[in-house]
């Protein structure tokens, strides 16, 4: 069997005949080429896949590519500004260090930018726990913490 | 994952006729216990029926002295929802603390009690609130609802819709979540509702129950002075690499004092 499905993707339009066990992770890595959405663990508790599903963070290992008809999916490759600036998220990570092996980093981006926009404070108990669905396997949270901070910061002023 | 067949009518008939006609066929709701489970390979329904496309069950409302929760609404939903955190902050809170973010944006209260995980908050909260199941053919009561271990009162193509909770003067969750899962080792829900207290306990069995002799002792004088020195018998507990009975019978009493305080 195979499904017809429609979606946005970064907003472009995306139209696929997909099987209905394909993964949403792997219609965007491997059909789509957006590799930049990575999978560790596949067995969703890393959060390295994590995308926006209408605006909302999801873990794509665990969410079928049929599940997504109809939905708006942002991706890392998604965020930059139009002339390729770097979103004030990833721009705090790279200012931070927020990043050793960077596996782990377009779902930590992704993550921190819902929870920049969903968190009630910055304080650094609320952004650990934002962060609780995302590893990383450096253990770098530190410099990450202060990234996702300063990101927020520069959201919420921007 | 082994292959399967996909359906997602906007007709509840439709989603219950596909789920009798083959026992194999499996509801899909939110797929944060489901698809992980596919993965693994440890399921190989024949088809799967999703529930997304049929309107309504999403909605959170306010009903007559309770509130109403769509089979839908995500954790995130009903851990946000103005009516819960106003009628039950302690609903709310158990619902902002199930998982991780991004589990909480797709998985649902419908899927989480059909799934019956041992583990699993919700079943805490329907027990102690003494919740109303309503599916597309009948209200089943929060007591009856859980019957063991994974196991649940819904009969073959049965769908749940929305679960009601009435209000209650006090209703707060206390869990002992396992540092790497989330899950709860021990969770409990203790809720007064008039001179009723009810304190369901998830995590430490094979299924949700309640602890009755904390429930007399709370009824007599709602303090958490008043479960000082009662041990709750281990006798059955899940005993396994993270806790054994003993100190799952422990948490279990910390935590209830904790969800009165």
């Amino acid at each position: 069997m195979s499904v017809a499905i429609t979606l946005t993707v970064n907003g472009a339009p995306v139209s696929r005949e997909v099987d209905p066990r394909l993964l949403l992770s792997q219609l965007l890595r491997d059909e789509l080429g957006l590799t930049g959405t990575h999978v560790g663990c596949d067995t969703s508790q890393c959060g390295a896949c994590t995308v926006h599903l209408d605006g909302a963070s999801v873990k794509s290992c665990a969410m079928l590519a049929v599940q997504a008809d109809g939905s708006d999916v942002l991706t890392i490759e998604g965020i930059a500004g139009p002339n390729g600036a770097l979103h004030p998220m990833q721009a705090a990570f790279r200012e931070h260090h927020g990043l050793q092996c960077g596996f782990c980093t377009p779902g930590m981006v992704m993550g921190a930018i819902e929870l920049a926009r969903t968190a009630p404070d910055l304080e650094e108990a609320t952004i650990r726990e934002g962060l609780e669905g995302n590893l990383c396997r450096c253990t770098g949270y530190q410099n990450i913490v202060k990234a996702v901070r300063a990101g927020a910061q520069a959201m919420r002023e921007g | 994952m082994y292959g399967f067949d996909y359906h997602r009518p906007a007709a509840l008939s439709d989603i219950v006729d596909l789920l009798t006609a083959d026992e194999d066929a499996k509801l899909l709701a939110g797929g944060q216990t489901l698809i992980p489970t596919l993965k693994q390979r440890l399921a190989m329904p024949t088809s799967l029926v999703d529930l997304s496309a049929v309107p309504g069950l999403r909605e959170i409302v306010a009903e007559g002295d309770g509130v109403r929760i769509g089979a839908m609404a995500t954790h995130a939903a009903v851990a946000g929802s103005e009516v819960v955190r106003a009628m039950l902050p302690g609903l709310a809170d158990l619902a902002a603390h199930i998982g991780d973010p991004q589990v909480r944006n797709r998985g649902t209260i419908g899927g989480s009690i059909a799934n019956a995980d041992p583990a699993a908050d919700y079943p805490a909260a329907l027990v102690a609130l003494d919740a109303v199941i309503r599916t597309d053919r009948r209200d089943i009561a929060g007591a009856e609802f859980f019957t063991g271990l994974f196991e649940t009162a819904l009969l073959l193509g049965e769908v749940v819709t929305s679960v009601f909770f009435p209000a209650a003067s006090h209703a707060r969750y206390a869990k002992f979540p396992n540092p790497a899962s989330r899950y709860a080792m021990a969770g409990v829900f203790v809720a007064k509702q008039g001179d009723v207290v009810r304190v369901a306990v998830t995590g430490a069995g094979p299924s949700v129950f309640r602890w009755d002799a904390a429930e007399a002792a709370l009824s007599a004088r709602f303090s958490a002075d008043a479960l000082v020195g009662l041990v709750l018998d281990d006798d059955g507990l899940n005993s396994d690499m993270h806790a054994d009975a003993a100190y799952r019978a422990h948490i279990v009493g910390v935590l209830a004092r904790r969800a009165i305080a």
